[in-house]
């Protein structure tokens, strides 16, 4: 076997897909083997990095030198500087703008150096395509644990005793979940792997799996032996296209090598996997409807109990967990539960991915140890807000979740302080507001996801958000009327409490929750018929500033609509009848002439 | 797959590929690599050490490249950092010094003197 003196990995995970990043890849055969040393250079195609805001990314080993925002162009230099004569592209460098923090590595940089990364061990480390990698990466080692060594109740304690709970939103304990299962009576019992990624923003599921896809494989076949189940799912949204081709991957390789099919280890334990694609509606997230799905019904929910774990998928004992859950599993065998109990707090062990998104330097993929502090994601780690703007609130947990204001920014994460703080893990997208977003406005955009998305099986969900937002529509346009948000706070109980599933209950929090942390907003738009921010269009007008404008009439040029006239060198008016409110005048005035208000 | 040995056997072939992204503690080799370098010899030089730290199973240990460090009569100049942090200079390498040096120094811990730099500039004198 051959060794090679440097690995050149370059991400392939959707995000520097889309920034070309298997034209680099292509690029760097090409010119490797142009210089003559495509014997000693290879180059890898790897999972998401996480730093999706600089990629496309390349990492060259030994030296772990990480290479930013890298164009196909670019790639002659590297092969012939950095490849060639040793010596490294220092404008492409992470933290290369900021002539003061060049990182040569990408262990120096905030960034990587600040997390903990245990579901995502793999991603950027390893070939997805590859499962030689993944077992050089102790990969399968706690599955021959587990078979040869455990029954499958100590597997169970095991997992119960790391005390990792599932990733997925609601942060029920893993190991109770498996036992349930492993007590319901049956001969035929279901795994499954719920991989419908659905909040708006988080995408670690889609990294998890591109960039590491037998991590899950060998912890749904651990939990196959743990409860007693010989076959296994995997519910993925067809919008995944990598994530399912690697899968498809992992799983033949892995049933080559007989670490999934029938006598794994010569043992009596045979477990078999098959994916299943979604058509992406966000209900089919919800345990209950991802399995009427699989059955191939119509994806609605259904009334638990009985719960999954008893009567599941085809009626059989199931158990269901998340991607992220999966990808701790086989860690926690290699490393046992006590390792996994000292990270994290009290209540939530271990580590969570968070996709950080919105006004935020560094957006991308986050792992850190449960009990950090937003403070730390958003400014050691993400970099701070840009363009020196004031952090107003993160917003956790996607529609389901709520907006964590400034005044609990030093909260640590995890599952129970986001609760008491009127928010939720969820399945841990992260977007981070500034002083421009309305709160209002953000309750409205959450409210309208889950009113598109409720199957309309149940009535509280399906009137009963159509009417909330109405009534955010009516604010936000100006015509408010005082008992308004007495009348969102009455109806946003009651469908909390009466619906159906996980998605109706819990879409009132958004409003809830910027209800209790910004009301004066609220107010603001419905008594003073005012948006603070600037964003509700119904309320607010451009107008010209007569001291500051110079009648340099460029505003008047650039106005799609006509909508302002003027002499030239005197101040220059808006016709607020005409204005459609679009903006281009402030941002074309390069006297700061224009205003919102 | 039959036995826990066979999973081994493929963890134990793919880990010496996979060492050069395991952050090594122990020692690191840099090969001069600028033009004067190669054109001393440096890149056979360097592709003897890979063969001759795998076939000694030190795979783990880095080889990297660096840029001309101005000496360029000594070239090919091969650096050994040892987990310290000291550094030994061997100069005018070639590959049967090269795998001298893996042999002496990687495997068994002893400078091979004659080669460094201090040797060659006494020889000079």
């Amino acid at each position: 076997m051959q060794i090679f003196r440097a690995h050149v990995l370059c991400c392939a995970g959707t995000g520097c897909t889309s920034s070309k990043s298997l034209q680099i890849i292509d690029e760097f055969e090409k010119h490797i083997k142009d210089n003559h040393i495509d014997d000693e250079v290879k180059v890898i195609k790897t999972g998401c990095f996480g730093l999706c805001a600089e990629g496309p990314i390349v990492v060259i080993y030994p030296e772990g030198t990480m290479y930013v925002r890298v164009a196909p162009e670019d790639v002659k230099e590297i092969v012939e500087e950095h490849l060639v004569k040793g010596r490294t592209v220092s404008r492409l460098l992470a933290g290369h703008h900021d002539a003061e923090a060049i990182s040569q590595s990408l262990d120096d940089v905030d960034f990587f150096s600040r997390q903990k990364r245990i579901a995502l061990r793999n991603c950027g480390v390893i070939n997805p395509e590859s499962i030689d990698e993944y077992i050089a990466r102790d990969g399968y080692v706690a599955l021959a644990k587990v078979l040869t060594e455990m029954t499958p109740q100590q597997a169970i304690d095991v997992v119960t005793a790391s005390g990792l709970r599932g990733r997925g939103g609601a942060g029920f304990p893993a190991g109770r979940k498996w036992q349930f299962a492993a007590n319901s009576k049956g001969d035929i019992k279901y795994v499954c792997c719920n991989a419908d990624e659905g909040d708006p923003g988080a995408f670690m599921d889609r990294s998890i799996l591109e960039g590491d896809p037998h991590s899950v494989i060998e912890a749904m076949t651990i939990a196959g032996y743990a409860i007693g189940a010989n076959h296994g799912f995997i519910y993925i949204r067809a919008e995944y296209p990598i994530a399912v081709q690697r899968l498809n991957i992992a799983i033949k390789q892995a049933k080559e090598y007989g670490l999934i099919g029938d006598r794994i280890f010569d043992t009596d334990f045979s477990f078999s996997l098959e994916i299943r694609l979604g058509a992406g509606a966000f209900v089919c997230g919800e345990e209950t409807a991802l399995m009427t799905s699989i059955e191939g019904k119509r994806g609605e929910p259904r009334v638990r109990p009985p719960f999954p774990a008893v009567k599941g998928l085809f009626g059989k004992p199931t158990i269901l967990n998340n991607v992220e859950t999966y990808a701790n599993i086989p860690v926690i065998f290699t490393h046992g539960p006590e390792w996994f109990n000292t990270i994290g707090t009290e209540k939530s062990k271990g580590t969570k991915v968070f996709a950080v998104g919105g006004k935020i330097m560094n957006t991308g993929l986050v792992e850190i140890p449960m009990g950090t502090t937003l403070r730390e994601i958003v400014y050691d780690i993400g970099g701070g807000i840009p363009n020196g703007k004031k952090f107003k609130a993160a917003q956790t947990g996607g529609p389901s979740g709520g907006c964590i204001p400034a005044e609990h920014l030093d909260t640590p994460i995890d599952y129970d302080s986001l609760a008491r703080i009127g928010s939720m893990m969820g399945s841990g997208g992260l977007i981070v507001m500034d002083e421009d977003n309305c709160m209002v406005d953000i309750a409205k955009f959450f409210l309208e996801f889950t009113v598109d998305e409720s199957c309309g099986k149940c009535p509280p969900c399906r009137i009963g958000t159509k009417r909330m937002l109405e009534i955010l529509e009516k604010i936000t346009n100006g015509k408010g009327e005082d008992g308004d948000i007495e009348k969102l706070e009455e109806l946003a109980k009651s469908i909390s409490k009466s619906a159906l599933c996980g998605l109706g209950q819990t879409a009132p929090n958004p409003v809830l929750s910027t209800l209790r942390y910004f009301r004066h907003e609220y107010e603001a738009h419905i008594y003073d018929k005012k948006c603070p921010a600037g964003v509700c269009k119904a309320m607010l007008q451009y107008k010209i500033n007569p001291d500051k404008c110079i009648g340099c009439s460029l505003c008047s040029r650039k106005c799609p609509v006509e909508a302002i006239s003027g002499e030239r060198k005197k101040p220059y008016v808006i016709d607020q009848s005409m204005c459609t409110k679009c903006g281009v005048c402030m941002e074309t005035c390069k006297f700061a002439a224009i205003y919102k208000g | 797959m039959k036995s826990i040995q066979e999973l081994e056997q493929i963890r134990n072939r793919m880990r010496d590929q996979m060492a050069k992204r395991e952050n090594s503690d122990g020692y690191r080799i840099v090969v001069g690599m600028a033009t004067c370098g190669i054109a001393a010899g440096a890149r056979p030089v360097m592709r003897t050490l890979i063969d001759e730290l795998k076939l000694r199973n030190k795979a783990d240990v880095p080889v990297t490249m660096t840029g001309c460090i101005g000496v360029c009569r000594l070239e090919p100049i091969v650096e050994v950092f040892s987990a310290d942090g000291q550094k030994t200079t061997y100069v005018k390498m070639d590959e049967n010094k090269a795998k001298r040096v893996v042999a002496e120094h990687i495997v068994n811990g002893n400078v091979c003197t004659d080669l460094t730099i201090g040797a060659a500039e006494n020889q000079t004198k």
